[in-house]
């Protein structure tokens, strides 16, 4: 036991109140915002009736809903099982030092450059049959490609622009993993006479374990919350196709004003990515526990 | 195993034009097949330089290395079949301390039953058998290094072991243990062995032949008493021993030598003009004032390291140190003395090589 007690100095707490006051106004009273309309019917500013759960019922039963959410969860899986290998592969065959190496950066990060909105544009000129590059080169190959009419075609269009805009992301966050490997790593594999796979698989793959982390939850979260892209190519379309979540709860909220419902859905689409991002962050870390602790029983 | 050639030079920059341009001034050596061997140097001499050359992480820039009359200049390290452990730990931290040390034999396509004879080898070597199913990446630094130097050591038909300063990261007491191991292993196995350090004591220990080296320039190969009894170059009289052998300037002149103010006899034919006298402390003994053809000087400071005195004395406008055993008289700060400089153990340079 210590003999010395700590003090006790309440005066602490006004040392958090400009962070309290700050977050407090970007993040709590937006968020209670949203949960007060949630509860509420707003019939007129002056007219609304306190409903309690009913629009989260209502909103767990829309079978447009349940769409959507299904279309996420099955692009950002595809997002991800695209992008996390691509991105590797791009960095493992990006040059390592020299001028080779700087001018690669720049070209691979153009497109994170580049606007939401423009990337949409860029990729509804681009899947053009008439003037569009990959579009009329589609036709001409005898294949029918059509993003505004074909459900499947259209969700493939769609991520195949999302690989194009982010897979520099994953890249790049790759290569400074794969640049912080100190190059006895690299000797010790050729005197172990490891082959390329092996030194992948033992030494660059492990070593990358933290930057793919980050890569997964930055381009999960991304891809779980598009927007943008898409609505400026299909606009959700055709049908609803390529509706996700974030597309549908506008056209809940702004397109309908159905505010109560919306801010229900809003507060469900919030957990629903804390719980992914809690679920992956903590597989993540348990991944590389597991590998400290194994060792731990000395 | 093999005995190694080297005839090279290399620099670092594309269009060498001068000594300093070079990392490894040009030089020819073999190192022996069966031979421990110490290239002991200076941070930024050349050693590691020449180490990568020889496993072939390194391609020189002239000249070649041949194993066994062989040339695999150009030739990878599993060509070679060499084995080499870096001087910090290098692990697989997804791999047990077992798979650790059969990554160099699992690649070379091993028969599972062997590998695991010879694994429990080595771990039982460097006593290590009770960890062999735990982790690798938990493991202390010491221990992750006594796994670098296992993987260095497991396979049996390597044609070298080179170590690169290895034992750095170790803590003393162990460091001992290991290099009484490294020498045991030496013993039994017939391998090869080339060790690089920038310590004195590590090398003269280890190795039966060391490799001087200073600015990328082989100084002097020798047995460890050669370069202590002999060393071909000031720099290895001064960087052998503690402290360093003591260098005078002197001049000989028509059988003379002229050391400040003093001219004492020739002990043995020197060449002419202006030459380095080198004397190391241990053979410096200190004599009355009266004695025939010793050098008067004046005692500057006196330490006591414990088991011998290291006695500082300023003599024709320079100071050299002469170590004394407890038993002898130790003279006190200031007084005079005289000091016997000439003898079977005395040196002489000239441009700072040996000449007599």
């Amino acid at each position: 036991m210590s003999a010395t007690t700590k003090p006790v100095n309440q005066k602490a707490w006004f040392l958090i109140l400009p962070v309290f006051i700050c977050v407090a106004f970007s993040a709590i009273l937006p968020l209670m915002t949203v949960v007060n309309y949630s509860v509420q019917d707003i019939i007129s500013p002056e007219r609304r009736v306190f409903v309690g759960t009913e629009w989260f019922a209502a909103v767990m039963r829309d079978e447009d809903l349940h769409a959507a959410l299904w279309n996420q969860m099955k692009f950002s899986l595809a997002v991800l099982v695209v992008e996390i290998p691509l991105g590797i592969a791009l960095a493992l065959a990006m040059p390592a030092q020299g001028w080779k190496a700087s001018a690669t950066l720049v070209i691979v990060a153009l497109s994170l450059l580049i606007p939401w909105n423009v990337v949409g544009t860029i990729w509804q000129i681009f899947g053009r049959a008439d003037i569009g590059l990959m579009g009329h080169s589609l036709e001409r190959l005898g294949i029918e490609y059509s993003y505004t009419g074909d459900a499947t075609q259209a969700w493939l269009t769609v991520l195949l622009m999302d690989v194009w805009h982010w897979t520099p992301l994953v890249a790049l966050l790759a290569y400074a993993g794969l640049r912080s490997i100190p190059d006895a790593y690299y000797q010790a594999a050729r005197i172990d006479g490891a082959s390329k796979l092996a030194v992948f698989r033992y030494i660059q793959l492990p070593k990358m374990r933290g930057v793919l982390m980050i890569a997964v939850l930055l381009r999960f979260m991304d891809s779980f919350m598009i927007y943008t892209e898409p609505f400026v190519l299909t606009g959700g379309g055709p049908g609803n196709a390529t509706t996700f979540l974030s597309q549908y709860l506008t056209q809940k909220a702004v397109g309908q004003f159905d505010l109560g419902p919306a801010a229900a859905f809003s507060l469900i689409y919030f957990l629903i990515i804390l719980l992914f991002c809690f679920v992956l962050y903590n597989w993540m870390q348990s991944l590389g526990q597991a590998e400290k602790e194994g060792a731990g029983h000395a | 195993m093999s005995r190694i050639d080297l005839d090279l030079a290399h620099s670092y920059r594309p269009n060498p034009s001068q000594d300093s341009d070079y990392a490894l001034l040009p030089l020819k050596m073999s190192f022996e097949d069966g031979g421990a061997y110490a290239l002991l140097g200076p941070s930024g001499c050349g050693k590691t330089t020449m180490l990568n050359i020889m496993s072939g992480l390194l391609v020189p820039s002239h000249g070649s290395v041949c194993f066994d009359g062989r040339d695999v200049t150009r030739a990878t390290p599993q060509e070679r079949n060499i084995a080499q452990v870096f001087q910090f730990p290098v692990i697989y931290d997804t791999m047990t301390v077992a798979e650790n040390l059969a990554f160099p034999l699992k690649n070379r396509k091993v028969p599972a039953d062997q590998i695991r004879q010879r694994v429990g080898q080595i771990a039982e070597m460097l006593d290590m058998s009770h960890q062999l199913d735990m982790r690798a990446a938990g493991l202390s630094a010491d221990q992750k290094q006594k796994i670098s130097l296992g993987r260095g050591l497991v396979r049996p038909d390597v044609s070298a072991v080179l170590f690169d300063e290895p034992l750095t990261v170790i803590d003393p007491h162990l460091k001992w243990q290991l290099r009484r191991k490294l020498k045991q292993i030496h013993h039994e196995l017939k391998l090869t062995l080339i060790y690089v350090t920038h310590d004195q004591v590590e090398a003269l220990t280890f190795a039966d032949q060391v490799v001087v080296m200073t600015r990328g320039k082989v100084v002097q190969l020798g047995a460890p008493d050669a370069l202590f009894e002999r060393p071909a170059h000031t720099f290895v009289g001064h960087f052998i021993g503690s402290p360093g052998m003591n260098l005078l300037e002197v001049e000989a002149q028509n059988g003379s030598l002229r050391i400040g103010d003093r001219v004492l006899p020739v002990p043995r034919p020197l060449p002419e003009g202006p030459l380095r006298l080198g004397i190391r402390p241990e053979y410096l003994r200190l004599v009355p004032l009266s004695e025939q053809g010793c050098l008067p000087g004046t005692v500057t400071r006196v330490q006591d390291i414990g088991t011998y005195f290291l006695v500082t004395v300023d003599a024709a406008g320079q100071s050299l140190k002469a170590r004394l055993s407890n038993e002898t008289a130790i003279p006190g700060m200031g007084s005079l003395v005289g000091l016997q400089i000439l003898g079977d153990h005395t040196c002489f340079y000239q441009n700072e090589e040996l000449v007599a």
